[in-house]
């Protein structure tokens, strides 16, 4: 089985420096792209390989590439943006690709750049990242001695400058918009669609925002084609995907598989199974911000459009197990408390609602629930679902509650009726 | 006031935005990492060297959960106390800690050492429970490693 984004990976180990990287060929889409191929020929390489977004969204990336304007004079400023500000609960691929090979991002980003005619790139990094930041300042600094950053790359004429940004903290800035205006040094609140950042984006010039994995990507597509990469899936989207188990399983982790293993394989192989002790109760498939999925889920197929047919998202592939010695209303107020400190107070279904649910969870955590303030939160999760509110932070705190409201219904029950947390 | 090394520095990240005003995040974070926080004093004085009024500044800064504007002990302990975390334990940590040196989230110890907050997900949450101490991460922990750990922060 092929593992290209993980296959120069060892854990422990230094990650390989632009000798070893080139040598094991990881350059050498870039070397073609810019030496072989006009920009919009990549752009349409990756267009129909299919790379959908590994930042959760899953927008196609070949399709948010095209929308650049191309028919503006050279030095034109545009910007490629990559988003490393990895901060929803239980998510932490990016920085293993961050710290493990940061080359094959940069060797992603100047074809990126290269294809949108950027000659300006940023890293937008999670402030508590401190390795990944080492290891691609050192990275970047190599690529810049080597000929790879800078002026006039491999004699092509092609221009980039890479800039690490770290961050400074809040969830809100992995939205793209709000990262934006972090990185123009504002406060992180999302931005009104449109204009797109594809349009008018950061200092309002147009924009690509990219995740890491999604980056780290590119260059194996370039080199080895869009069959290629099809065929790497186990359901013809496209590619592997990182996915990743926390919770009490007995070998909680990261792998790189196929897009489209089960979920059952990735829980029950993958990680082990649940710890000695414990059972299987739901899971959140792809980070905090995705709806539970239970037993009967587990042969869910972990692609974008698999796992929306069974009523969750794939999100960033990276699962959070909930076991049975763990009280499925604390894990819910934990979820929405997060989200309630996270919201960055710019619309009021957000700001309001989500304190008001994370309170009336703690409520029935504590024994002083109502049966009444089901309905409330149910309400609720439909309210600060997606049309009511600026952005997407708020339908995705709505996610896990709508889905634990329903699956862990008696759960609640039993909290309001025994006036205190069975758990407890 | 600012010292000539945080104007310098500060001035050396507004050279990769288009305008001053881009890099107040980063003149935040420069002044922290030199006094340990962000006064008043040291507000206006980001104002005008990025060409911005205080008030600005102040948005910026109370923004962000990682700019401190009140003093903060000289080692800040970080206890991720987001879902994963909590999973695995991360409520033990705490109440040992709280314990061990009498001060709950949001505080610093009377000598100074110490203070304790809390924050969202590490991305450590295969190895959970997890911390940071000042820039250094701590994963897999049990309250046996915490005195130890502690031990090395002056």
């Amino acid at each position: 089985m092929e593992r290209p984004l993980t296959g120069h990976i060892k854990t422990g180990a230094p990650p390989l420096n632009f000798k070893e990287y080139i040598k094991a060929g990881g350059y050498n889409g870039t070397i073609k792209a810019l030496k072989e191929m006009s920009p919009s020929e990549v752009t349409t390489q990756v267009k129909s390989s299919n790379l959908l977004g590994r930042g959760g969204a899953g927008f196609p990336t070949g399709v948010k590439w095209s929308l650049i304007p191309m028919n503006l004079e050279r030095n034109y400023p545009k910007y490629l943006v990559c988003n490393a500000d990895e901060m929803e609960p239980g998510t932490f691929k990016d920085r293993f690709l961050l710290e493990g090979n940061p080359h094959q991002l940069i060797a992603g980003m100047i074809i990126a750049a290269f294809a949108i005619q950027a000659q300006t790139a940023y890293i937008f990094l999670r402030w508590a990242y401190k390795k990944a930041e080492r290891e691609l300042r050192k990275a970047i600094s190599e690529a810049y001695r080597e000929g790879f950053l800078g002026k006039n790359i491999l004699g092509t004429g092609f221009n980039l400058d890479i800039h690490v940004h770290t961050s400074a903290g809040r969830y809100i800035c992995g939205e793209e918009t709000a990262l934006l205006n972090a990185l123009e040094g504002k406060r992180g609140i999302p931005r009104t669609k449109p204009p797109f950042p594809a349009t008018s984006g950061l200092f309002g010039k147009p924009t690509v925002v990219n995740n890491v994995e999604t980056l780290s990507w590119i260059s194996h597509i370039v080199e080895k084609g869009a069959d290629w990469f099809k065929g790497l899936s186990l359901t013809g989207t496209g590619g592997t995907k990182l996915y990743g188990v926390s919770g009490r399983v007995k070998r909680p982790g990261l792998w790189e598989l196929p897009l489209g293993v089960t979920m059952g394989e990735i829980i029950n192989e993958h990680a082990g199974g649940m710890h000695d002790g414990y059972a299987f109760r739901g899971v959140l498939p792809g980070g905090a911000s995705t709806d539970f999925l239970v037993e009967e889920h587990l042969d869910v197929m972990m692609d974008f459009s698999t796992v929306a047919a069974a009523g969750s998202r794939l999100g960033t592939g990276t699962m959070i197990v909930l076991d049975d010695r763990t009280c499925p209303v604390a894990f819910l107020q934990n979820v929405e408390k997060f989200y309630a400190l996270e919201s960055c107070g710019w619309c009021t279904p957000c700001r309001e609602g989500l304190p008001w649910v994370e309170k009336m969870l703690s409520a029935i955590e504590d024994g002083k629930g109502k049966m009444e303030y089901l309905d409330i939160l149910k309400f609720h999760t439909s309210y600060m679902g997606p049309g009511h509110t600026f952005c997407a932070h708020a339908p995705g705190a709505a996610e896990p509650l709508q889905s634990g409201l329903r699956f862990f219904h008696d759960d609640f029950k039993r909290h309001i009726e025994e006036k205190k947390c069975p758990w407890k | 006031m600012l010292t000539e090394e945080e104007k310098k520095e500060i001035l050396e990240e507004a050279e990769l935005y288009p305008y001053p005003a881009a890099a107040c995040i980063d003149a935040l974070k420069i002044v922290q990492k030199h006094r340990g926080w962000v006064s008043d004093e040291s507000v206006g004085d980001i104002a005008e060297i990025l060409r911005m009024s205080e008030d600005e500044v102040d948005g910026v800064a109370t923004f962000y959960s990682r700019i401190y504007r009140r003093p903060v002990g000289r080692n800040v302990i970080l206890i991720c106390d987001s879902i994963s975390c909590m999973i695995m334990g991360y409520k033990t940590l705490y109440k040992y800690i709280s314990e061990k040196l009498e001060i709950s989230f949001g505080e610093t110890t009377s000598d100074g050492r110490f203070t304790l907050l809390p924050v969202s997900c590490l991305g450590d949450c295969d190895n959970a429970p997890a911390m940071m101490i000042n820039d250094d991460h701590y994963n897999n922990l049990t309250v046996e490693k915490i005195d130890e750990l502690l031990d090395k922060y002056k």
